[in-house]
């Protein structure tokens, strides 16, 4: 590995990035928010997945920018993601085992 | 060490080539104590999988209130309004992404201790180098977050809604209460940091410990993203 391929692991943003970072996670939640108090767009068909995609943007920021996971080794993300998908996945088969989906027949 | 160790030494994240004294020799390249939290971190995962799954099958199939997001009359015919408290939940959820990104500033504190300052240096500068500050901060927000869910949980019971008045309740209690007990260990992890920061200072030696702190207080908090969308913004 050379010396700069070894740096850019390393580089870890700088205090600002983060700040920005917290900001667009608190621009996303407001958005969350005022979503919730909006009757017509809690009756829109896309306002679950909406949310879902919006928490999941959240959910990743966080992971890659503040748990480093973006400049770190690929053994760790293979540690985190592995787990997280068997979890999403025996999530969605348990919601599909208890009839959370309606399906047609 | 061999030429492949060696590289992975210098790619990993828990430790840069210089300033760590205390860096071990191990198979992979890596820190075992950064594999284990990493691995400790993936199978919280899969818990916390099982209690929102657990509160999503039984998500509207509470026979009697109070409900979550929908009026309840009894039999006697009170009224009980929808039980969640979206405002007061939305500023706990500020508070904990707030704490992280404390967090994530005590960790770079830590690293930077030993670089000296520029002349001239501005106050976010000098800010960012007070591990002890940013530590501190992080585990009051935590304290903050912790004292908002005391409130939901009193103003629950209050309302009539215990872990035992429906499949609802009993749900909610056990996830979020298993939440409030994580955020409750990472406080006490928190403080015990900074007690040694205050007692002999944290510097780049010790990046590992408080990197290893940080990524469970994030995952602390990713947990609650998860939490606050699936069980109080979804109806």
């Amino acid at each position: 590995m050379s010396s700069d391929t070894k740096h850019a692991a390393h580089a870890h943003p700088d205090g600002w990035t983060y700040v920005k970072v917290g900001v667009i996670l608190t621009l996303i939640t407001v958005i969350e928010v005022w979503a919730y108090y909006v009757p017509a767009l809690v009756a829109h068909p896309f306002f679950n997945p909406g949310l879902i995609i919006l928490s999941a943007i959240k959910f990743a920021t966080v992971v890659l920018f503040y748990m480093h996971l973006k400049y770190d080794h690929r053994l760790f993300r293979v540690l985190f993601t592995g787990p997280l998908i068997i979890a999403g996945c025996t999530i969605t088969a348990l919601l599909f085992l208890f009839h959370h989906f309606k399906t047609v027949s | 060490m061999s030429s492949h160790a060696a590289a992975a030494h210098g790619a990993h994240g828990a430790g840069h080539d210089d300033g760590h004294a205390h860096h071990h020799y191990t198979t992979t390249g890596l820190e075992h104590r950064k594999i284990a939290i990493w691995a400790f971190i993936g199978s919280e995962c899969m818990l916390f999988a099982s209690l929102i799954s657990t509160y999503l099958i039984y998500k509207g199939r509470s026979i009697v209130g109070p409900f979550p997001h929908t009026e309840w009359v009894n039999e006697a015919g009170v009224v009980f309004k929808p039980i969640l408290n979206i405002p007061v939940t939305s500023a706990s959820t500020f508070v904990l992404l707030m704490s992280s990104l404390a967090m994530v500033l005590a960790l770079q504190a830590v690293q930077l201790k030993d670089t000296p300052l520029p002349d001239g240096a501005n106050w976010w500068t000098r800010a960012q180098r007070s591990s002890q500050g940013w530590l501190l901060m992080t585990a009051l927000l935590g304290m903050t977050f912790l004292g908002f869910q005391a409130f939901e949980f009193a103003s629950f019971v209050h309302e009539g809604l215990t872990i035992k008045t429906n499949l609802f309740g009993s749900t909610f209690y056990t996830l979020t209460g298993f939440h409030g007990a994580h955020v409750t260990a990472g406080v006490l992890w928190l403080f015990t940091l900074l007690f040694i920061d205050r007692k002999r200072g944290l510097g780049p030696k010790d990046e590992l410990i408080v990197d290893i702190a940080a990524l469970y207080w994030h995952f602390v908090d990713v947990v609650w993203i998860a939490i606050f969308t699936l069980v109080y913004l979804i109806q």
